[in-house]
């Protein structure tokens, strides 16, 4: 079969229950449009090689119509189609309808970063599930449209702001895949990436509990190191001097830094603090106030743990406790 | 039998020369106010290149920043704003008005043996709103660094930049100018057929344009609505769409759609009505079941509007809304499946030339059939959630926009170029350049159909190493199209300066803008023609170059046993 040969290279490999689905009703329409198209064009050059015009060619009389084939000429491609619409439809419902024993994700989608929040409480930059379990993601946004798109699940479903949208899926190969964002959201909407983990069965409730611990376990420059990836800051922010979107963090605790009305700020615990939770009130000169709040989903603690991690950057503190 | 006028004459004379639309009245005024529909068909043409030019260039450039996955030359917000700007110059500026109101205004009242449209002044007035509309919606995307993609989504597009009322304001003016075609057309076609040309003796092409003016019509409008909607939220702070104001940013999908969707069919339906000509002429055989292609035109025409619903599969809504809509889906396919083999059963038994313009249509079969047979798989629920918003889109649409209207418009150019201005242009460069398109265009689009199933979002300034193959071979195929494209536009400009003369039927048609003479005179026709079977070959005989094909009776003697002053026919 040469479309069984090809599927390797025409698709990711399917990891999820309805991704093998997809991939057969792809192959059937795949299969039905190789044979009209291989009819058209074998018709197409036929004609073309035996009714081209030359002389000794004598122009036979053909009718200008006929019924009977109009008719099955639409009728077979109508049930065709038939068929496609029906299946697509049936495997649309499954992916829609998520099983009642799923286990649920909050997830949440801003510019330009994602966040995934656990039953627990835990709050995460990476989509970590279990295996073999269907999973159930309640979504959000919050500020324009976002998609998520898991090629390896054939799963994607906008997230829209204001409103909750639903998907599931449940995975059966271990391992790390990629999620991308597939509606456009601006700026860096082609790096607003994010990692699923499948892990593998029993470790995801182990792997939970020790990230949910984080402060506890964690001195607060180490918690704030991860904290600054996992919750995106990551994504505008960088800790080696460049300028991305947002300014760096790197030797920037302490200084004095101007901002867009031309005053001056300095840049301690209390701007850091304003700056995460109300982004909009004190813009540093050259960047736009493009930022969205953290109000309500950052803990005191991160708060003070992200605090800490950003002076542990700045060389001038670096004897300050 | 009708009285071939004394214009009909291959162009040699001095009087003919002097008597065409081109050269009857000179100077910069005689063009900017003509009345004369062919002169703003002229004016349109070039109105049209010139921005689909843009867009190309746009295009090239968009392809060789995606050379590699990171940074090549281009920031994320330059990037972003060029596919913004590539989008909506091809659909809006160029493909829209691409074949109606260019070579529709040239074309259809001389199809009909009019003198004119039914409102001249109004088909000049489309013309400037086209105009001004261009230069409206061009400055509000440049001057307002526009990111948000030709969709104009929101809440993205509303929360993220004011310009884009101005750019709907734009879009709304070139709206009007389609509204002003669109009525023109309707009217013209309803009180001004001539003698005989009843709706079924009517060229498809017309049937065509027919259909196309009432999506017009009906669709555009919906355009002014969304305006007034957004400007009301803007000013008034009414949510309508932005969900913190309590609106509903999907419901402002549904009414860009409700006018874009039935848009695609603008610009794809007179690309069929072209193809339907020509396979016809250049098979030398009436078209096979004119009927059913008259009426799949109107059908699709209608359905069209019944399934703006799947460009929302995934964007939250009912499973029932999508089950509907993907159900209308794929009832819209059918009519232009009937097309394909409608077209294919004309050339069976036929005597087929394979002229420039047969070459283009050929090929716009073999892509526009690519186009169309994806398009299933996007129609289907299940596919689509894992197609939606990928390379797969992006080379679906462009096998059917390019493929087909963009394909079909350099047909109907070709094919019509000898009338439009009295030249023929080289046949073998013509062709070269043809298959130079060809090859280009699927050397650059095929493998977006495989990104997309990999997984490659669309609207990426970077993108993750795995792609990169597939993406440089895109580029370079980007490079040939464009190539093709540039070697076609040579084989036409230089056809002005050094073409052989056109005669009045170069290609053996049947239709009526080949009895007045190439270029048309002033007034297209000295005396109002009578209508013929527009599909019926078999009178006409091929006399050599210069003199093309004229009509004769079957029992009509050669013409070389003709005295030399004898005219062509009585």
């Amino acid at each position: 079969m040469p479309l069984a040969a090809s599927s390797g290279s025409l698709f990711p490999k399917p990891t999820s229950t309805t991704a093998g689905d997809v991939d057969e009703l792809f192959y059937f329409i795949l299969a039905i449009s190789v044979v009209f198209f291989a009819i058209i064009v074998g018709a197409m050059f036929v004609f073309i090689v035996k009714y081209r015009q030359r002389d000794d060619l004598e122009i036979q009389p053909s009718p200008d119509h006929n019924n009977v084939l109009e008719i099955v000429w639409t009728v077979i491609p109508g049930l065709l189609v038939g068929v496609i619409f029906f299946w697509g439809f049936i495997s649309y419902l499954d992916m829609r309808q998520a099983p009642d024993n799923s286990y649920e994700i909050q997830v949440t989608a801003k510019k330009w970063s994602w966040s995934f929040t656990y039953p627990n409480g835990h709050v995460d930059n990476k989509l970590h599930v279990p295996i073999d379990r269907p999973v159930k993601l309640v979504m959000s946004s919050d500020d324009v449209i976002h998609s998520l798109y898991i090629p390896a699940f054939r799963l994607k479903m906008d997230l829209i702001p204001g409103r909750y949208s639903t998907t599931w899926f449940e995975a059966h190969t271990a391992g790390d895949y990629t999620l991308f964002c597939a509606e456009y959201c601006g700026t860096q909407h082609s790096t607003m990436l994010a990692k699923v983990v499948v892990h593998p069965s029993g470790e995801f409730d182990t792997w939970l509990d020790n990230a949910a611990n984080l402060l506890k376990t964690m001195t607060p420059v180490e918690a704030g190191e991860i904290l600054y990836t996992r919750r995106g800051c990551v994504q505008c922010h960088s800790i080696d001097g460049a300028a991305k979107v947002g300014p760096t963090f790197l030797n920037v605790f302490g200084t004095q830094q101007p901002l867009t009305d031309g005053s001056m700020v300095e840049v301690d615990e209390n701007y850091i603090r304003e700056s995460i939770l109300e982004p909009q009130a004190k813009i540093r000169a050259g960047y736009k106030p493009v930022m969205p709040t953290y109000q309500g989903q950052l803990k005191d603690e991160e708060i003070a743990a992200l605090i800490a991690y950003i002076k542990s950057l700045s060389t001038t503190n670096e004897a300050t406790p | 039998m009708i009285a071939i006028n004394e214009n009909a004459a291959p162009g040699s004379t001095p009087a003919a020369e002097q008597n065409n639309y081109l050269t009857c009245d000179s100077g910069l005024r005689s063009w900017l106010f003509t009345l004369d529909h062919k002169r703003i068909g002229v004016m349109y043409l070039a109105g049209i290149l010139l921005t689909f030019l843009i867009g190309g260039l746009i295009a090239l450039v968009i392809r060789l920043e995606l050379f590699t996955p990171g940074k090549a030359f281009l920031s994320e917000d330059r990037y972003n704003e060029l596919f913004t700007l590539h989008g909506a110059i091809m659909t809006f500026l160029f493909l829209i008005p691409s074949i109606p109101a260019a070579l529709g205004n040239f074309l259809l009242p001389v199809m009909l043996g009019a003198k004119d449209v039914a409102f001249p002044r109004m088909n000049l007035a489309s013309f400037y709103l086209w105009v001004v509309g261009a230069i409206f919606f061009l400055l509000a995307l440049v001057l307002g660094g526009l990111d948000t993609g030709w969709t104009f989504y929101t809440p993205y597009s509303t929360t993220t930049s004011s310009t884009v009322i101005a750019a709907t304001i734009g879009v709304f003016i070139l709206g009007f100018s389609s509204i002003f075609t669109g009525l023109n057309f309707v009217v013209t076609i309803n009180t001004m057929r001539p003698p005989g040309m009843t709706w079924f003796k009517m060229p498809l092409f017309l049937w065509s344009l027919y259909a196309t003016s009432i999506i017009q019509l009906l669709a555009t409008p919906v355009l002014g609505i969304t305006m007034i909607l957004l400007t009301a939220e803007k000013m008034l702070g009414i949510g309508i769409f932005d969900p913190a104001l309590g609106g509903d940013p999907v419901l402002y999908q549904h009414f860009f759609w409700f006018y874009s969707h039935p848009a695609v069919y603008i610009m794809i339906l007179p690309a069929m009505g072209v193809i339907s000509e020509l396979i016809s002429v250049f098979s030398s055989k009436p078209i096979f079941g004119y009927r059913f292609i008259a009426f799949s035109s109107i059908a699709i025409a209608l359905l069209g509007f019944l399934v703006w619903g799947h460009h929302m599969f995934i964007s939250s809504d009912s499973p029932l809304a999508a089950v509907i809509f993907s159900a209308l889906t794929f009832s819209v396919s059918i009519p232009s499946g009937i097309k394909v083999f409608n077209w294919l059963a004309t050339m069976y038994k036929g005597s087929i030339r394979l002229t420039t313009p047969m070459c283009y249509a050929l090929s716009f079969i073999l892509l526009f059939g690519i186009g169309g047979l994806t398009g299933l798989f996007l129609g289907a629920l299940a596919t689509d959630v894992h197609l939606h918003d990928t390379y797969f889109v992006v080379a679906h649409f462009h096998y059917v926009m390019m493929g087909g209207t963009l394909i079909a418009f350099l047909a109907a150019l070709h094919y019509w170029w000898p009338k439009m201005f009295g030249r023929m242009f080289n046949e073998f460069w013509a062709k070269v350049a043809c298959l130079v398109i060809f090859v280009g265009f699927n050397w650059t689009f095929f493998p977006q159909f495989l990104l997309g199933t990999r997984g490659m979002p669309r609207r990426y300034a970077r993108y993750e190493a795995e792609f990169q193959s597939l993406h440089q071979v895109s580029t370079v195929g980007a490079m040939v199209l464009g190539v093709g494209l540039f070697i076609c536009a040579g084989v036409l400009l230089m056809s002005l300066i050094r073409g052989r003369r056109a005669p009045s039927n170069p290609w053996g048609a049947a239709t009526l803008e080949w009895q007045c003479s190439s270029p048309p005179p002033h007034h297209n026709f000295e005396q109002c023609p009578l209508a013929t079977d527009p599909y019926d070959y078999s009178e006409l005989v091929f006399e050599g170059e210069d003199e093309g094909f004229v009509r004769r009776p079957p029992d009509f003697p050669k013409r070389s046993n003709l005295p030399e002053e004898e005219p062509a026919l009585v």
